[in-house]
């Protein structure tokens, strides 16, 4: 059987598992809806240390230690980590993992991380180079204020399309052979720029590249959207998803099990979040926590997880230049038959 | 993607991205500076009537009012302000006093060189810049036109 079918999609011929997933948040988070679902909720922004960079790398570090823990797994059983976040020079990933010793993959596509590493992940298992491999992603808050944004204490009024970065780490163990649920398929995303410039408007700028890598992964397994019982973008947050259902359906697509990751993490009501949840913990741990939890149950059959990643610096911005966008899907299944 | 695609995708994106409140964000914006600028100006009123000369009270009133904002931006309130008040809180010379604060703060941990010292201006320095070159033009226009 041919792995790779048609333009961007590859097939998976023995299906890893997702054998555990471990998902650490901030308070924010563990104020918002999903807060029964996560494993640790920190009250301390800090994690214990004494800086918001620090803080990251130790929530990760914590957070990689547990899924090998929860996956019965020593970390010296963990061939390869595969680990994405905001901070310049991905020192939040690999600050977290430098003590621990083990092959790392240091991956950068914003907050579409936790798709890249699973779908790469998924890949090494299924090229037979692994066993046991650890997908991460994370984000925290402050630090992505102080790499994108303003000081955390100057007063500024945030516009109602800006969205608010997780803070929150989803480490997700993938094993070759297991029970499941199952990594089936995944599609990478080519980055779309469809001229967006308001870097306070990410979803926005995103929704194309989910739309167009949604239509790819239809059209190269030949399925409709209703083949899932979900589809979970990462973090367009609310005006994102609006555009993403209006990309679909003049794509011919209707988008009826969509939902988005980052209108689920917080209470868009109540939280004072704007547009809703942004950042790589957002899809990281609301998969890790929420729906890994839904399919195990069996509550969820069949899901595409479709983090997605706005690909700009503060240079750029302030260069003039649009934001290119990316976005990966990622199917995972409760059993195979 | 082609230039029409591209500009129509922004039309659909202008159709669905709601606006900032503009009237009630002005109305709380005048509140705010209105009530920090006349709480300067109680401030000036009782030193003038303790007998201090009008340069001596302007400078202490300036000089309370950002002493106070530098507190409240270290207690984590002059943003919780902001949030709400915007350009009434940034205006006056408390929204001045904020910007030169938060990032120093912010960048207190990268050290007192290259961390306060390099970033204590990120966000006043503009400020400061283009205000003593306009300073300066202004006075050059004033000594030819005198």
């Amino acid at each position: 059987m041919e792995k790779h079918i048609g333009e961007q999609t590859v097939r998976f011929q023995n299906p890893p598992s997702i054998t555990a997933t471990a998902t650490i948040v901030g308070q924010k988070e563990g104020e918002g809806p999903l807060a029964k679902h996560y494993d640790i909720i920190s009250n301390d922004a800090l994690f214990g240390t004494d800086s918001c960079e620090k803080a990251e790398s130790e929530m990760s570090r914590q957070a990689i230690t547990l899924a090998a823990q929860k996956a019965n797994l020593q970390l010296e059983d963990i061939q390869y980590i595969l680990a994405g976040d905001l901070l310049n020079q991905e020192t939040g990933s690999t600050f977290a993992v430098r003590d621990l010793g083990r092959p790392f993959f240091g991956l950068f596509s914003a907050c579409s991380a936790i798709g890249e590493a699973m779908s790469l992940g998924a890949m090494i298992i299924d090229g037979g180079f692994a066993n046991h491999i650890i997908a991460c992603a994370s984000s925290h808050f402050c630090g992505a204020e102080k790499t994108f944004r303003f000081p955390l204490e100057l007063g500024t009024q945030r516009p109602p399309t800006a969205s608010w970065t997780v803070t929150g780490c989803g480490a997700v163990t993938i094993c070759a052979g297991g029970v499941g649920p199952y990594i089936t398929a995944a599609t990478t995303g080519a980055i779309v720029d469809m001229g967006i410039r308001d870097a306070n408007n990410m979803g926005a700028a995103m929704a194309p590249a989910a739309a167009h890598v949604l239509v790819k992964h239809f059209q190269d397994m030949n399925i409709q959207p209703s083949h899932y019982d979900v589809i979970a973008t990462g973090d367009l947050g609310k005006i994102g998803s609006e555009l993403l259902l209006q990309l679909m359906n003049e794509a011919g697509y209707d988008l009826t099990n969509h939902k988005d990751c980052g209108c689920m993490i917080y209470d868009t009501q109540k939280q004072d979040v704007h547009a809703g949840g942004s950042g790589c913990g957002c899809a990281a741990v609301t998969f890790g926590g929420y729906f890994y939890k839904q399919l195990k149950t069996g509550k969820l059959k069949r899901m595409l997880l479709v983090p997605t990643g706005a690909l700009h610096s503060v240079a750029t911005i302030q260069q003039g230049e649009s934001i290119p966008s990316i976005a990966h899907a990622v199917a995972i299944e409760g059993s195979l038959n | 993607m082609n230039t029409t695609e591209k500009q129509r995708y922004q039309e659909m994106v202008k159709a669905v991205s709601p606006g900032s409140t503009v009237g009630i964000n002005c109305l709380k914006a005048f509140l705010v500076g209105g009530s920090i600028c006349a709480i300067g100006q109680v401030i000036y009123n009782i030193l003038e009537a303790h007998n201090f000369s009008r340069d001596d009270a302007g400078l202490i009133t300036a000089g309370l009012l950002i002493i106070t904002a530098v507190l409240l931006t270290a207690l984590g309130l002059y943003n919780k302000l902001g949030k709400h008040a915007g350009a009434g809180s940034v205006v006056p010379i408390t929204g001045f006093a904020n910007a030169i604060a938060a990032p120093a703060i912010e960048y207190k941990k990268e050290g007192l060189v290259l961390g306060i010292g390099a970033k204590i201006f990120i966000i006043a320095g503009p400020v400061i810049v283009y205000g003593v070159m306009a300073s300066v033009l202004v006075g050059l226009v004033y000594y030819f036109v005198r």
